[in-house]
């Protein structure tokens, strides 16, 4: 069989240009839809109000050009976006941390201890990764107003960890429960601990399972808005981005300068993620279903 | 910004994470260390998840089922009232019918339309690029993407100036279209919103059906074109075949999904004018309302919804593992 990589002659090529055409066509047409509204967001978060209010954002570029950072020095001081920034931060990077250490404690147990009832166990975890959160919020919610957490960042933590546990467990599992055997065996024979192995062995060479996880988590908590809606109460002090942000869509209605700039501020850090560590990203969402 | 916040999170993040690798030598160094307790070591790396999925999910399951057969303040049992409601009242008529909608054809044009990009930009050079653009509203959380498509679908009287994308493009292209308040039309707006969801969702089905699709192996397809099939013909008969568990696999997460789906809604409509979902019923039935045998009720029918692919995943672990 001829192998794919033979270099086309230039005519060749001209050929499956042409034939292709129509898929180049609907392609770039695709991508060029699903760019636009994203596109058209940013460019309008720079106009003043009233070019927002009278024309479109396509128009953006007729001259005279106006384009301004006002939108956004007002949103980050007068709406609180400002404060919201460092509360979605405080509130996602432990909810983070947490969920992920906690989950490669049970993953180890469950990839490389024995005992009673580990696959049962394991398949009670696997049933709740699809279990809806809807299910839990109302227990939840009495017994954090029982505690007195409701309303601030340690009931929040402790929301997205138990909530994140599901997953972190059966994606670590996969990941640590494949490491190679002879690697763990020789480790016991020279004597080593269980903690001695973990923390010197299985947690290093996860690191490609854990940074996707991180990501995965990260993104998940940073663009939640249920539990935040249904734990945080309505105080704007611990308010995150995705709730100050749909209050404002309640509130300002047609106030667009002011809504694309604060939707801009709240995507930006998931943007950054999503262009410099894509790959580690995808790889998260492969190995959550694929293998599921 | 209080300062004091910012170092108390970091302490937290720091104290809580010195804790348990303290509390894991800890185990190392008592228990494990007398050979009598060694056996029950595992369950001391499993505890601190054990004890929260147990507090914080399997308790909240059970007694959720338990406070759907009580009353708005869980003081008495009413039965199976709050399911007599759910299944026969007008008001969860619209909700359960919206979710329907939303199962057929969110599933239904994502699952296509992720595979159709996934084999296109197969052929292509720009392969990378094309995914990336479909795949980048993943990134977005979905209240972003409510502002996003509120002022994509924004609209004006007929004659006036559009700002809103969608309509100023249709009176380009077509100059008789008379410009919709999408969002407020009551024969459209369900339809608006589901399009905003296949906007979200699209990118996460063709990235993992694309990740399939390079698991058919080049020679076979190959070997297809020499022997005068179609590029049609190929796609039907063996690239579709072939890839017949990814598309499970990939419809049943966006299932799990949709069925849940509540912040598109929320923050688009809040479920005014016949666009309410199940999710968001709920979300009022217990805020607005406070009733929580109700709102428990709900959530117990979105469990039954899910219950078929949780068997489902749990064959298929058990398959995987013999």
């Amino acid at each position: 069989m001829v192998k794919g990589n033979v270099k086309k002659s230039f005519g060749a090529k001209i050929i499956s240009g042409i034939t292709k055409s129509p898929l180049h066509f609907i392609l770039i047409l695709v991508c060029l839809a699903w760019m636009l509204p994203s596109v058209g967001l940013f460019i309008s978060s720079f106009r003043p109000r009233h070019l927002i209010q009278s024309s479109g954002w396509w128009q953006a570029f007729k001259l005279p050009i106006t384009l301004t950072l006002e939108n956004y020095g007002k949103v980050l001081t007068q709406s609180g976006m400002g404060l919201s920034f460092f509360n979605s931060l405080l509130i996602s990077i432990p909810a983070t941390v947490f969920p992920i250490l906690i989950a490669a404690f049970a993953a180890y147990a469950f990839s490389w201890m024995k005992f009673r009832g580990k696959n049962t166990l394991f398949l009670i975890i696997i049933a709740l990764l699809v279990v809806p959160l809807q299910m839990t919020l109302i227990p939840n919610l009495k017994l954090f107003n029982m505690l007195g957490i409701t309303g601030t960042f340690g009931g929040i933590w402790l929301a997205h960890t138990a909530y994140g546990l599901p997953f972190s467990i059966y994606l670590l599992r996969n990941f640590i429960g494949e490491l190679p055997v002879e690697m763990l065996e020789s480790a016991f024979l020279d004597g080593a601990t269980h903690s001695q192995i973990f923390f010197r062995l299985i947690l290093p060479t996860s690191i490609p399972a854990i940074a996707s996880l991180c990501i995965f988590q990260f993104m998940w908590v940073w663009n939640d808005l249920l539990v935040a809606l249904i734990f945080l109460g309505g105080s704007p002090d611990v308010a995150p981005m995705t709730l100050t942000v749909s209050n404002m869509v309640n509130s300002y209605g047609g106030g667009w300068e002011y809504l694309t700039a604060a939707a801009f501020i709240s995507m930006m850090l998931p943007l950054i993620v999503f262009f410099s560590l894509q790959k580690y990203f995808i790889r998260g969402i492969l190995a959550g279903s694929v293998k599921g | 910004m209080n300062i004091s916040v910012i170092f108390g999170a970091i302490a937290a993040v720091i104290t809580v994470t010195l804790l348990l690798i303290g509390y894991v030598y800890l185990v190392e160094n008592t228990i494990g260390k007398r050979k009598k307790l060694k056996r029950i070591t595992p369950w001391f790396w499993i505890a601190p998840a054990l004890i929260l999925l147990l507090v914080f999910l399997i308790y909240p399951v059970i007694n959720t089922i338990y406070l759907s057969f009580q009353n708005a303040n869980s003081t008495e049992f009413v039965g199976f009232a709050n399911y007599k409601y759910i299944f026969t009242d007008e008001k969860m008529l619209t909700p359960l019918k919206n979710n329907l909608l939303w199962l057929v054809f969110f599933t239904g044009v994502t699952v296509t339309l992720g595979l159709v990009i996934a084999v296109l930009s197969d052929r292509v050079k720009y392969e990378a690029a094309a995914k990336a653009a479909v795949f980048l509203p993943m990134a977005i959380s979905f209240v972003a993407a409510g502002v996003i498509w509120k002022f994509m679908y924004e609209y004006a009287p007929a004659g006036t100036e559009q700002i809103g994308t969608v309509n100023a493009v249709l009176t380009t292209v077509f100059p008789k279209f008379e410009p919709q308040a999408w969002l407020w039309n009551r024969s459209q707006n369900n339809w608006a919103l589901i399009i905003v969801g296949i906007w979200m969702w699209t990118g996460f089905c063709m990235v993992i059906l694309s990740a399939g699709l390079k698991g058919i192996p080049e020679s076979l397809l190959e070997a297809a074109r020499i022997d005068g099939a179609g590029e049609f013909r190929i796609f039907f008969q063996i690239i579709l075949p072939l890839m017949k568990s990814t598309i499970t696999v990939v419809a049943t997460t966006i299932i799990i999904n949709v069925l849940k789906i509540f912040d598109i809604v929320y923050v688009m409509t809040n479920g005014a004018l016949g666009t309410e979902v199940i999710a968001n019923r709920m979300y009022k039935e217990m805020f607005n309302y406070r009733n929580y045998g109700r709102a428990s009720g709900i959530a117990v029918l979105l469990l039954f919804a899910i219950i078929p692919v949780m068997v489902i995943n749990i064959k298929r672990f058990g398959q995987k593992r013999g």
